[in-house]
């Protein structure tokens, strides 16, 4: 298995939450101190070069109008770190595709950082969630559609060598695509897609890709792994390996379980800060129909109930957390691997709120040194 | 004369449409808005003595399939002149409302050959003020019940308790969700190109509003629609918001009977 430290960036520096209707979208920027900004940027980039020395990969991601997150441009800090490190895999998971108004903007951009860092690129692709279509101003119907063309734009950018070909599609319109420079990677870097649902899951399966799952828990998990295993056997696909399948949890690796689980309660502040008004959370069309009229009712049910309500016990009990000491974070990701039929990558989500800098590092410590070779075993292959 | 809803399905050139028919006589082809066809609404029998009316569903509301080629306001234009043609009705009133009154403005610009009659019940579709003013509330931003606090003259009439309707209710409330952000998102529930070509409608033509509109209000955005077609008149109805035929059915219909017998 291998293992990749991932850091949201996150503003947690704000006033109690009484004083705003909601964290992401319109909470005014007044509230952002640029040179307490600055020195957060700065940290984060730190504890992601430490990451590398303990021979942990690095992560990130990009979102919009947050406070729960300051990389609007994820691309930007990965060329910073493309510069910064030397042997880190860098995964950027991911770029908002179907919100990009220029895919072959982002295949320059991944183009370029892959060729900065020497081919340690692996270029993730998202939908984006629900709250960013406010902030782009990017319609939620027919999203998917404009994903996967925006997808095969970017990889036939990425893998045409001699001259410029046509694109007239439904979304995206180039008379000339060239692109240079072209990846250092070939045929290109690796891909992965973010899939949350059965269905999502499918079409990713039949890609190939690697797909990652963010805090969907025991079941969701296997759902989202099984539907692209399944969909493989369907068509006649060779099995895929489990390098092909990821995991995001919130992860802190302490010396006690009592030094681990007050870790995990910092990491928390991510979900029991992320107050989001309905009209945010469920644009229309992002959400199938029956989803939608789900979510009208109130609270939804099942696994995101919990988010309605965070708890770390009930985190832990359904595989969103791994916390502990190194022997248990070890034990509840065995416990997670067994039940979604196993996994090759697991993205920790060690930076989070309050988390402070020594801490945030003690956790990685721990976790590279104590829990990570146990892992490696698991699925070597995926761990050179 | 007939007294009951017809309902019919027909495929025009590959898109299968969803019509509700009521009354005979003059026809007049009824355009909702993002509220969905009401069919069992007052005002729909109402304008039933008055002519036959087509309630067509547009594509993706209600229960009505949606069509991948069916994307855009200007796509539903040419579907319902397409209707005209299939029906070959002569003299048609079109009356269409908020989004649906864009649909008929869009309409009227390419062709008025079937048309007789153009009524545009606060309808959307147009740009006034400058690239900052925001001329029609983001209504996809804003919290549903502020909403309809902007849409109704009595606020009491439009609110929806979701946790009391069936699945099935809140089923077509998503679907119209979805379908109105497939047509409006962007640009928002508006063609920047519609003011410039409102010149060409050359048939009569009247503008509905509630006084109470706060969401587009008669003195700013119905005067500048009205100034941008020829001899348009605007009608405001009082006691009612941005939905006047749910508000004020009796009122309304009567506006509308005296325009369409009207010389």
């Amino acid at each position: 298995m291998r293992a990749w430290h991932f850091s949201e960036n996150a503003y947690h520096l704000l006033p109690d939450a009484k004083e705003y209707d909601s964290i992401r979208v319109p909470l005014p920027n007044r509230y952002y101190d640029p040179k307490l900004g600055a020195d957060l940027y700065h940290r984060f980039i730190d504890e992601w070069l430490i990451a590398e020395e303990l021979g942990l990969d690095i992560m990130l991601n990009e979102h919009h109008q947050t406070a729960t997150n300051l990389n609007p441009a994820g691309p930007i800090v990965m060329g910073i770190l493309a510069r910064e490190t030397k042997t880190a895999r860098l995964l950027i998971l991911g770029n908002p595709i179907a919100n990009r108004r220029e895919p072959v903007r982002v295949a320059e951009e991944m183009a370029m950082v892959d060729v900065y860092s020497r081919g340690r690129l692996e270029v993730g692709f998202v939908r984006g969630v629900p709250y960013e279509m406010s902030a782009g101003n990017h319609r939620p119907t027919r999203m998917m559609e404009r994903f996967w063309e925006a997808y095969d734009l970017i990889l036939k950018a990425w893998t045409s060598h001699d001259g410029p070909f046509n694109w007239e599609g439904k979304y995206f319109h180039h008379r000339q695509v060239n692109i240079w420079p072209r990846p250092y990677q070939q045929p290109h870097p690796p891909v992965w897609i973010t899939a949350l649902s059965p269905g999502s899951a499918q079409a990713v399966g039949e890609r190939g890709t690697v797909v990652a799952c963010f805090l969907t828990g025991f079941d969701g998990s296997k759902r989202v792994f099984d539907a692209y295993r399944t969909r493989r056997a369907e068509l006649g696909l060779p099995p895929a390996g489990l390098d092909r399948f990821a995991y995001a949890a919130l992860v802190y690796t302490g010396e006690t379980d009592e030094e681990g689980y007050a870790g995990a309660r910092k990491l928390m502040w991510y979900v029991e800060a992320n107050k989001v008004p309905f009209q945010f959370t469920s644009p229309p069309g992002y959400h199938p129909p029956p989803a939608m009229a789900g979510a009208m009712k109130g609270p939804a049910s099942g696994v995101f109930k919990m988010f309605q309500n965070p708890k770390l016990e009930s985190f832990m009990e359904h595989g969103l957390v791994f916390a502990g000491n190194p022997d248990s974070v070890y034990r509840q990701i065995i416990k997670f691997y067994e039940h979604v039929g196993g996994f090759g990558q697991i993205l920790l989500m060690g930076q989070a709120g309050f988390l402070d800098h020594q801490e945030t590092v003690k956790g990685m410590q721990l976790f590279a040194r104590e829990v990570y070779p146990r892992l490696k075993e698991l699925h070597p292959a995926a761990a050179a | 004369m007939s007294r009951t809803i017809q309902s019919r399905q027909l495929t025009l050139h590959g898109v299968q449409l969803d019509i509700s028919e009521h009354g005979q006589g003059r026809p007049i082809l009824v355009l909702h808005g993002e509220d969905g066809p009401c069919p069992q609404a007052p005002f729909f029998s109402l304008l039933a003595n008055q002519g036959r009316v087509i309630l067509p569903t547009h594509p993706g509301f209600g229960q009505a399939p949606d069509t991948a080629d069916i994307d855009t306001v200007d796509d539903l234009a040419y579907l319902y002149l397409d209707l005209l043609d299939e029906y070959e009705l002569r003299d048609a009133a079109v009356i269409g409302c908020s989004l649906g009154g864009w649909i008929a403005a869009e309409m009227a610009v390419k062709s008025t050959a079937r048309l007789s009659r153009l009524i545009l019940v606060t309808p959307l579709g147009i740009k006034v003020g400058d690239r900052e003013t925001r001329d029609i509330p983001d209504i996809f931003a804003l919290p549903p019940e502020e909403v309809v606090r902007l849409q109704y003259h009595d606020p009491t009439q439009g609110a929806a308790d979701y946790t009391s309707l069936s699945d099935d209710e809140l089923l077509v409330i998503a679907r119209n969700r979805e379908a109105t952000a497939l047509y409006a998102w962007e640009p928002y529930f508006h063609n920047p190109k519609l003011r410039q070509r409102l010149h060409r409608v050359a048939i009569p033509t009247l503008l509905i509003w509630g006084a109470s509109d706060r969401f587009v209000t008669p003195g700013y955005y119905g005067t500048a629609y009205r100034d941008a077609i020829p001899g348009a008149q605007l009608a405001v109805i009082d006691r009612a918001g941005h939905w006047p035929h749910v508000e004020q059915p009796e009122v309304f219909v009567e506006r509308v009977g005296a325009f369409l017998a009207s010389t």
